[in-house]
């Protein structure tokens, strides 16, 4: 039964990835071959698309390998199994949580945490801006400072960072507003 | 407007705009909920990235699934969920179907390739912003920075850097004193709430 198979497998999927949507991709990409669900250049694309379409990463890849194997049903069945894990176990978290919050263990150690999350998303934007905007394959390859940056991507960083700071307009209008630039500019 | 519809609705616009991992969301959370419906605080949503990235699951769906639980229980997290998931049920159901030999898939990602950029600018701002408004001690300073370098320098997993964290907080109230100070109040306000 493929519908059943496909949650089970994604259940577990959710059950195991810790660490977001790229976490979940060796485990997609052995469930893929072991049981044939697609080919490899298939794969390729489907991660590419999965990466740059709105939505978490993991859910995109769940909705693409769902629907390949068995249409609109698998989709939303793939995608059903992989979150499923995070309602249960969070929503028993989220429910303690709740009762513990005021504790004063509990506050002392999200006082450290704080601090660590901004670490956290901070790391985020350097590994993006890594890929991106740091060009240190270059400066490994020819040894010149010139070239550590893609001075596009630099200028159109601080661009929108300038507006997000002078503006302070929603997020959406910036996101948007990049996403035609990638397009017209061919990023 | 119903309570659970709005958190459906506010999930599908986030889902709709985040592009990449977890963080990508949280500039929009924060319009959305903090600043222009002032539903949570703002201090609230990291506490709730926290949880999402030390518990198993997409990170996203766990923040969402937490943050739906805090505005209204089993059914806000269940609403702030599919709120989040069916943006990517609908586009990459679409892109499946339509885009058969993936000929578009160019325009993806040169569009992915500057919204990548817009979000760096984005979390730059939310953390200047987390800085802003925290304590500005020297030892918040120091798990800031101390974080930040274990990740993007010992590729270390966020797991062990949010579990160090909060023992480090722990530590550091309870040799100010802190700690000892607050289970007292804490036991006095639960004896008085209890009669």
């Amino acid at each position: 039964m493929i519908y059943l198979t496909l949650f089970l497998e994604f259940f577990k999927v959710g059950l195991f990835a810790l660490g977001g949507g790229l976490a979940a991709l060796p485990f997609l990409q052995d469930l893929i071959v072991k049981y044939g669900w697609m080919t490899a250049e298939e794969l390729l694309n489907m991660i590419a698309i999965s990466e740059s379409t709105p939505g978490a990463i993991g859910i995109n890849t769940a909705t693409f390998i769902g629907f390949n194997t068995a249409g609109i049903p698998g989709g939303i069945i793939a995608t059903t199994g992989l979150a499923a894990p995070s309602i249960i176990i969070i929503t028993i978290i989220a429910h303690y949580f709740r009762k513990f919050n005021q504790h004063p263990l509990v506050e002392s150690a999200f006082s450290g945490i704080r601090p660590a999350v901004a670490g956290l998303i901070a790391s985020a934007a350097f590994e993006l801006a890594r890929g991106g905007i740091f060009q240190l394959q270059n400066l490994q390859l020819n040894g010149s400072l010139l070239e550590l940056f893609d001075y596009k991507s630099l200028f159109l960083l601080l661009i929108i960072f300038a507006a997000i700071r002078k503006f302070k307009k929603h997020p959406i209008i910036y996101i948007s507003t990049a996403a035609l630039i990638g397009i017209i500019f061919k990023f | 407007m119903n309570k659970l519809l709005k958190i459906f609705l506010i999930f599908f616009k986030i889902g709709s705009f985040t592009f990449g991992g977890g963080y990508a969301m949280l500039p929009i959370i924060k319009r959305e909920l903090v600043d222009n419906l002032g539903w949570i605080k703002e201090k609230d949503i990291y506490n709730y990235y926290a949880i999402g990235q030390s518990t198993p699951g997409i990170i996203a769906v766990n923040t969402a699934t937490m943050t739906g639980y805090s505005l209204r229980g089993v059914k806000g997290a269940l609403a702030a969920t599919t709120g989040f998931i069916m943006p990517s049920l609908i586009i990459i159901t679409l892109i499946a179907t339509f885009f058969k030999r993936f000929q578009q898939i160019d325009l993806f990602q040169h569009a992915f390739a500057a919204i990548q950029i817009a979000v760096v600018a984005l979390i730059i701002d939310i953390v200047i912003k987390m800085w802003q408004k925290s304590d500005k001690t020297k030892v918040s300073l120091l798990i800031f920075l101390l974080a930040f370098l274990l990740l993007v320098i010992f590729n270390i997993s966020p797991v062990f850097v949010i579990l160090g964290s909060a023992t480090a907080g722990i530590l550091i109230q309870y040799f100010r004193g802190n700690l000892q100070n607050a289970y007292y109040n804490y036991q006095n306000d639960n004896q008085g709430s209890d009669e």
